[in-house]
């Protein structure tokens, strides 16, 4: 990255004002240093290694070989799981982020439309946000154990059919959607920040003119948040992306595996049904020892989320200019 | 706010904005006609209705929130037998489940990996991502853009993307695997998301503090020691409070370098094993699972303000 050569640095400019520049550029340099460093050896390298790696043969204990395309043609031709896991990580990417910002503005307007218990009730909906993923995952796979998990108890006793949620290859995915759900308090707080800034002027204009509560959502409210909808739904894309944990750590759960981590078991229990790409990463690169497919695969990974971060800084390049 | 309205049609319009106060609160009558009185009645009883629906949706939707808590917590304290039997409410407490799981071998070891993992990660990363972050917010040079584009990408990229090379290194040129260094090095040099998140706070911060910092001919370093570190503090709790809770949360990270140590495992990764140890005991599990859910949770009710300000922070002052 270059750090500038001063316009106007050339000659017959006085000496101070060119000492101090390079001063300038010094300081410059020294404050960004740790991220100079950082980027270039924890980013940069190991991206261009990656790019190297998926060209390659390499079991991580003989050399790397040579071996041209074959790695790419191996995932997107032949290897059994990566339909499995694009499918799924598309599935939680549209329907996931989808249902996450509305239910995110829903709780959002409806915190703001309460006028006791504020408090008590943006706690209420907050903690669970905090709840570290694998133990929110463990809490969940136990809640809804279709044998004794509590909420299929309860659902017997007023008598509705439960389905078999982790268990059952058509409902782990929504299971996952509904502990993703039950963390919707970030959301939530971005949410009731941008409902609370929209001009309390334009309901008052909009009620006059004789809108109903739907008309107001959409006509002042909806163009309000547009910004932050937008926000949401561009890091709710990326950070499903890599969704890995609670998938993960489902199906392993559900499948009843009663043998430690690390151990190789066939991921997406039930049927393939939770596997994701960030997860097939994993057990190609540290469980199958197929360097190279892995890096084929992080590099699928590595252009989506590209794609997605471009289309965030066009849309929102007020991340950057905020200052100037 | 609004004026109630003699004509009904228009008053029906009125409640559902209104519909925030309490149904006590009386709405000043300005201009009496014939129909009003009825007319206002009605708008009152709609304003009482919808501030029962609001609220008591609001309840049902925290019950669903809060339940969860609630059943794990119970089942932790049941006996061995009766967790497994699907019941709701225990016979008999058994606190000393909890005793039984501190006594799990390894699960003190977990505790401190995990500290230790939070605590220095969080350490490394505001010391080394603040001066980054004033530079991108506060200095003019070439390339600045270009700087901030860069950590922003950083930033939106799974970690899978880099992890096998960088397993690689890790491993094979420093022997570092079966240990968290390998997670806890990385962030002296600086995070991304803490970079992007401490500059929006420094752009807040006006200039001129900084000018007549200079101007009593205090050098950066100190300016940013002296000056800027007191006024950025609620910035800076917040990345900290969000970095602790990363590294405390971490699973990926923990299962790539330590999964071949048990004795470098984390709370995070070893609840899983811990699970797996013990499948049938879910009264054990839950209270493991309380155990590791706790100590977030705890320090979110001491630094809830700068917490929901780092929230915001990411979203709404962008």
């Amino acid at each position: 990255m270059a750090l500038s050569l001063s316009p106007g640095g050339a000659g017959g400019v006085d000496p101070r004002l060119r000492r101090k520049k390079a001063r300038d550029r010094l300081r410059t340099v020294g404050f960004l240093s740790p991220w100079l460093v950082g980027f270039s050896v924890f980013f940069g390298y190991p991206l261009i290694a990656t790019g190297y790696f998926s060209f390659m043969h390499y079991n991580q204990i003989k050399q790397p070989e040579f071996v041209g395309w074959r790695n790419w043609s191996y995932v997107f031709t032949q290897m059994p799981l990566f339909g499995p896991a694009l499918w799924n990580t598309l599935w939680l990417v549209v329907v996931m982020v989808a249902l996450r910002v509305v239910f995110g503005i829903g709780v959002g307007l409806l915190v703001t439309k309460l006028k006791s218990g504020i408090g008590f009730f943006r706690t209420a909906f907050y903690v669970p946000y905090l709840a570290p993923p694998v133990a929110a995952t463990v809490a969940f796979v136990f809640l809804l154990n279709p044998a004794t998990g509590p909420v299929n108890e309860l659902l017997s006793k007023v008598g509705v059919h439960a389905p078999n949620w982790f268990n059952d290859p058509a409902w782990s995915k929504p299971s996952l959607v509904m502990l993703s759900l039950w963390g919707i308090g970030d959301l939530m707080v971005i949410f009731m920040a941008a409902l609370l800034d929209v001009p309390k002027e334009q309901y008052e204009a909009a009620e006059l003119d004789g809108a109903g509560p739907w008309a107001r959502f959409r006509y002042v409210t909806w163009p309000n948040i547009t910004p932050i909808v937008m926000f949401a739904v561009v890091t709710g894309v990326v950070q499903t992306m890599q969704y890995y944990t609670q998938a993960l750590v489902a199906g392993k759960l559900a499948s009843g595996v009663t043998i430690g981590p690390g151990t190789v078991i066939q991921p997406g229990y039930p049927d393939h049904s939770t596997i994701t790409v960030p997860q097939l990463v994993y057990q190609l690169g540290f469980q199958n020892f197929n360097t190279g497919a892995a890096c084929v695969l992080s590099l699928v990974l590595f252009a989506i989320a590209m794609a997605v971060t471009i289309l965030l800084m066009r849309r929102s390049s007020g991340l950057l200019s905020a200052e100037d | 706010m609004t004026t109630p309205t003699p004509s009904a049609a228009q008053a029906a319009t009125v409640p559902a904005t209104t519909a925030g106060r309490l149904p006590e609160a009386r709405q000043p009558v300005r201009t009496p006609s014939p129909g009003s009185t009825a007319a206002l009645r009605r708008a009152r009883r709609t304003r009482v209705l919808h501030w029962i629906a609001v609220h008591s949706t609001a309840v049902a939707l925290a019950l669903a929130f809060v339940l969860p808590f609630v059943f794990v917590f119970l089942t932790s304290v049941m006996s061995d037998r009766q967790a497994m039997s699907g019941e709701l409410w225990p016979t008999s407490w058994h606190w000393d489940n909890y005793a039984t799981v501190f006594r799990t071998p390894g699960f003190l070891d977990w505790w401190r990996n995990s500290l230790m993992y939070a605590l220095l990660g969080t350490l490394f990363t505001v010391c080394s991502s603040l001066p980054v972050a004033y530079a991108l917010a506060k200095f003019r040079f070439r390339g600045r853009r270009t700087a901030m584009l860069l950590v922003i990408s950083t930033m939106m990229l799974p970690p899978q993307v880099i992890v096998v090379p960088m397993y690689l290194v890790w491993a094979q040129q420093f022997h570092l695997s079966g240990s968290l260094w390998p997670l806890i090095i990385p962030m002296a040099f600086g995070d991304a998301y803490s970079i992007f998140l401490l500059r929006q706070f420094l752009l807040t911060i006006p200039k001129e503090y900084i000018e007549s910092a200079r101007v009593d001919g205090c050098g950066e370093l100190r300016t940013l020691l002296r000056i800027i570190v007191p006024m950025a503090k609620p910035g800076i709790a917040a990345v900290a409070l969000f970095q602790f809770f990363y590294c405390w949360n971490d699973y990926f990270g923990p299962q790539i370098y330590a999964a071949q140590n048990p004795g470098a495992w984390t709370l995070s990764y070893g609840l899983e094993s811990f699970k797996s140890a013990h499948s049938v005991d879910w009264n054990l599990t839950m209270a493991a699972t309380l155990l590791v859910m706790a100590p977030v949770i705890i320090v979110f009710f001491f630094a809830q303000k700068a917490f929901v300000e780092g929230v915001t922070l990411t979203g709404v002052k962008g």
